[in-house]
Formats: C-alpha cells, structure tokens, sequence
C-alpha cells in the first residue's frame, strides 16, 4: 500500500515536473515570439505605409529629387537631400572614429601594460554608456565652438561637429571589437614576424592588422550603422536643415533628424506629410540592413579563420 | 653520405659562430635550461636531441633573443655570436635576427600574403624596397627545393600550398634574408616522408655556406643531417660530441638509453 502511495506520487511529481518543464518551455517560446513579431509588425507596418506613400509619390520624386520640402506649401521630396546629411555625418564620424578606434586597440593589445589596461578599458565602456542627448549637447555647447576658431564659416549648426560627436560615440564599438580581432591574430605569425627581423610596428603594419582586416573591417561597418542610425545628436546639433550638399561647415539634416522633427510636430495621422516619416524609416531600415548584413558576413569568415 | 664531401677539420670547435656561456632561461619561476654551455661549429649543422620538455625549443630561441618574446621570461649567462655577446646593451635584437634567422615547428607562413610576398616579407618588414626582387625570389625558392613546384603560382596565396610546401615557403622566407645562422625547430615534424627528405636533402646544401642548427625528435634524422649533436635532459646539457660518436659511442649512460630508443 505504502508503497503503492510512494510509487503513485512519483509519477505525480514526474507529471508535475513534466508540465512545469513544458510550461517554461512555451513561456520561453513566448518570448522568443514576441521579438520575432514586434519584429515582423514593424517591418509589415514600414512597408505598408511606405507603400501608401508611393501611391501618392511616383518613385522618381522620391529618388530623382535633391529637394526635400514635404512640409511646406510647394512640396518636393528628393530623399537624397536626407541621404547626403546622414551620409555626411556617419562619414565624419568613422573618419574621426577609425583611426583612434584602431590606434586605441593597437595600443591596448599591443603595448599596454596589464595597469594600464584595467583602467583604459572601462574608461571605454564608460563612454559608451553616456546617454547621446548628453553627446548632442557637447558637440553644440563646446565642439562646435572650438572647431568654429578654426574653421571660419563654420555654422552654428553644421554637420562636422555632429559627425566629430558620432566619432566620439562610436569608438568603443570600434575599439573594442578591433582590439578582439588584433587579439585572434595567432601568436606565431607575430612570431614569424619577429623572426625575420621585423620590429614592433613593422610587424603590426604589415602581419597583424593584414590579418586582422576582416574583424576591422566588421568593427567599421558595425560604427557606421550606429552612427547612421545615431538620431539624438544630429537633432541637436547638425540643425535639421534638408541641404543637399557634401560640405561639413553647414547644417545637414539626416533621415532620423527628419523623422523626429515630424513625429513632435503637429502633423495630423494619416496624411502624406505623416507617411513621409515611414518612406524614410524603410530607406533608413534597408541602409542599416545592409550595413549589418556586411559586418555579420566578416565577422562570420573571421570566426571561420579565413580571411 | 653527402657528409662525406666536406672535409672535417681537425676541431670544428675551435672558432665557433656561436656559442652560450652557462646559458639559464626561465618561464616564470620555471627554470627550463640549467647552465648551458656550448659552441656551434661555424659552416656545420648541429642537431639538438632530447626528450620533450628538456628545453632543446627555449635553447634555440635564446639563440636569437625570441625567448625574451614571451612575457615572464628571463635569462641569464651568455650567447655570443662571432664572440660578440648578443645580450649585450648595445645589441638590438631586431638586427640580430636578421643575421639569425628561424624556422617554427610548425609552418607559419603570413595569410594575407602570396607566395612570393611570403619569400619577401622579411626584406619588407626590416624596411627594405622590394621593387625589382624576381631574382631574391628565385633564388630563395630554388634553394628551399620549392621553385619548381610554385613557379607559375607565385600570385597564389601562401596558404594555398601543402603543409610541407608550406613549411619549405617558411624556409624560404628565412633564406631570403641571407642569415649567417638557421634556427630550425623540428622542422619535418609536420611533414611527410617525402617532404622531409626534401628538407634534409635542403640541409646537406645548406653546409659549408650556412650554420644550421636543427631540433629533431628523428634519431635517423639527426644522424643523418648532422656533424655534431647536443643531448638535452631537463634542462641540462647531458653529451655534446659528433654525431658519429654520440649514436655509436656514447660517453654517457642517459645518452646511450636515449639514441638508442630504451626512453624517451
Ligand atoms: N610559454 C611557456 N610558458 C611556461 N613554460 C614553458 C613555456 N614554454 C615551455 N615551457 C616549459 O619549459 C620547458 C622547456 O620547454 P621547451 O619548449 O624548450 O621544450 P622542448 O625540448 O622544445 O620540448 P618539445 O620537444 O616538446 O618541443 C618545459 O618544461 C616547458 O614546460
Ligand atoms: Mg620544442
């Protein structure tokens, strides 16, 4: 009987065990689901409405324009106008980021003491952790400013202080993933190196970052996709101006700025003013699409080993 | 024997290349060599056998300073190279390893290089122009016996090649720079019987204008390449004599076990 009892509530706790695993499991499937929708709505919703919108605006508006005055009375929407701020702004911002991202890594694998080292890295991390509206600020308060004693002409609002400001938000990414990379680089090629009579630099020039390049390569593409996608300190500081144009001294407006500027406006739901925001957004969407695309491929062949 | 057609001088040790002076290397606070003394034969090739871990590897690396190359290492005593001390203040390892070149255990050639990149990679790395080097080329590949099997490859990636090709690429690339000294370090142990034979073959051409020292776990090897042979037991150096004698007539019981294959 006894054991009858003892062997009945085995099986119960085992039934029990059992829902409760199946439970967690469908609880983690959930969540699992609810990323892949929210995913999968917003991409629907972007291309429904872009879609809407070009029913109402021919594709050779949109892409054969350099004009972007969809708010105002006479109504041109020549995306490139947003294109080119946005281009603008992420180029400054890996020209400034890539060279000390990448010095940074070399310095941080390559010479600095373990100390040195434990105090560097953190520093990084730091800066990635200060909130971009913070980085706005600063480029307008204090780099542009700066930059304007030398640069005469130089804009209140321009998108070289911007882009400067993106650099500065970006090189963590740049340094850190770069500094992994130099770090994959097997020892017996610096080695190598080393034997045949090359010094420190000559064998980081011409062996480690060589073989490294996909990894930097991936590090680059990664910071510009950010700084693509970067909104709050082009609001505040690149001056949400549509300019075509590839000059940095001027104020620039990127396709993030112009989605703000509407999305805090008045601009009722519904109109073509309000899907202009979503024709944007999918252009944007498919820039970082395939800026992310890129860097996953080289990551994948540095993860493979091959180069 | 292709040995038999250098004539040995009296004593091949009077005026060595190289030479350690009760030589101490340490990883850490692991002492891996214990005094070694010992004198490189100019022109001649030296075999360095031992059991693994008996620091025949940290000898050789000392030889050209790539021991201090891992950090937490330490040395002490001397090397001299042409009775010049390469530890001295005024030396700078770079240069050194330019006229003491090394070969890894294990092929290394650069990646993103081509072949003939590769066999021109130290001239680059020391800073030198390399605008009109066909002939460097040529020449190393031809002596590392791999021209012909490359010659109309030569914008192929390093990598392409076998591991054997691989490992004659590596020696090429060390060739290249016309050193006094070649360091090789098991050099056949990723190779097969052919390809090995091809870098023995390599070594007997080598003699009489290189100093060759060679690290080997192929007892045939060792008696086949080499004029004298250093034996190796944790870290001391246990019988240093001609080949000849230390495979037939070894003055010490550990080396007689060893050649002979009782341990090891
Ligand atoms: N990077 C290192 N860090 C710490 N200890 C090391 C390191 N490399 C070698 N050693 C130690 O130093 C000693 C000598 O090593 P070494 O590599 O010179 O041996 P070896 O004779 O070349 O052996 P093998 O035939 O296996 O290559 C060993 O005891 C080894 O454990
Ligand atoms: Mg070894």
């Amino acid at each position: 009987m006894n054991q009858e009892l003892f062997l009945s509530s085995q099986v119960d706790l085992k039934a029990a065990r059992s829902l409760k695993e199946r439970l967690i499991k469908a609880l983690f499937f959930f969540c699992a689901a609810v990323s892949i929708l929210t995913t999968l709505g917003i991409v629907g919703i972007l291309i429904f409405e872009t879609w809407n919108f070009f029913g109402k605006v021919s594709f050779k508006q949109f892409f054969g324009d350099t004009q972007w005055t969809p708010l105002f009375a006479q109504k041109h929407f020549g995306v490139w106008a947003l294109i080119s701020g946005t281009a603008l702004t992420s180029f400054v911002s890996i020209v400034t980021a890539l060279p000390l991202g990448l010095l940074a890594a070399i310095y941080l694998s390559e010479f600095a003491s373990k100390r040195i080292r434990s105090f560097i890295k953190p520093s990084l991390e730091v800066l990635a952790g200060i909130p971009t509206v913070i980085y706005g600020y600063f480029a307008l308060t204090f780099v542009t400013p700066c930059l304007q004693k030398i640069i005469p002409g130089l804009a209140g609002f321009n998108a070289l202080g911007a882009g400067i400001v993106m650099g500065i938000m970006i090189l963590p990414i740049i340094a850190s993933l770069s500094e992994d990379a130099i770090y994959a680089v097997p020892p017996s090629l610096k080695e190598g190196a080393y034997a045949l009579g090359g010094n420190r630099l000559a064998t980081i020039f011409r062996v480690v970052l060589p073989s490294s390049f996909s990894g930097i390569g991936a590090a680059a593409i990664l910071g510009i996709s950010r700084a693509v996608g970067e909104t709050m300190i082009v609001v505040i500081a690149a001056g949400q101006q549509p300019n075509f144009t590839l000059d940095p001294r001027v104020a620039v407006e990127t396709m993030t700025a112009y989605i703000v500027q509407v999305s805090l406006g008045d601009t009722p739901t519904g109109t073509l003013e309000y899907q202009t925001i979503f024709a944007v957004g999918m252009t944007l969407f498919i820039f970082t699409l395939a800026l992310n695309l890129g860097a996953h491929h080289l990551r994948r062949n540095v993860l493979k080993g091959s180069l | 024997m292709l040995k038999q057609d250098i004539k040995k001088p009296k004593n091949i040790f009077r005026s060595p290349k190289m030479r350690s002076d009760n030589l101490k290397a340490w990883f850490g606070s692991h002492e891996a060599l214990n005094e070694i003394s010992l004198s490189i034969p100019t022109f001649h090739v030296t075999a360095i056998i031992g059991p693994s871990g008996c620091g025949k590897s940290t000898f050789i690396r000392c030889l050209n300073r790539m021991h201090e190359v891992v950090p937490g290492t330490r040395i002490q005593g001397n090397v001299y190279l042409d009775e010049v001390d390469i530890y001295g203040s005024s030396i700078n390892p770079v240069n050194l390893r330019k006229r003491v070149g090394m070969v890894f255990q294990k092929p290394n050639p650069f990646p993103t290089m081509s072949i003939r990149d590769n066999v021109l990679a130290g001239l680059r790395l020391q800073g030198m122009k390399t605008y009109d080097s066909d002939e460097v080329v040529e020449k190393a590949l031809v002596r590392a016996a791999l021209w012909d099997e490359v010659k109309d490859i030569l914008k192929r990636p390093g990598l392409s090649l076998s591991g054997g090709q691989q490992q004659r690429l590596c020696i090429a690339r060390a060739l290249a720079l016309e050193p006094e000294v070649l360091l090789m370090d098991e050099p056949c142990s990723a190779l097969d019987p052919i390809a090995s034979a091809k870098i023995e073959e390599l070594i007997h051409e080598l003699r009489g204008k290189y100093t060759v020292v060679i690290v080997t776990h192929n007892m045939q090897q060792a008696a086949r390449v080499s004029d004298v042979t250093a034996f190796f037991y944790m870290g001391k150096l246990v019988e240093f004599d001609y080949t000849e004698k230390i495979f037939t007539n070894p003055k010490y019981k550990k080396t007689e076990e060893y050649v002979t294959g009782r341990f090891g």
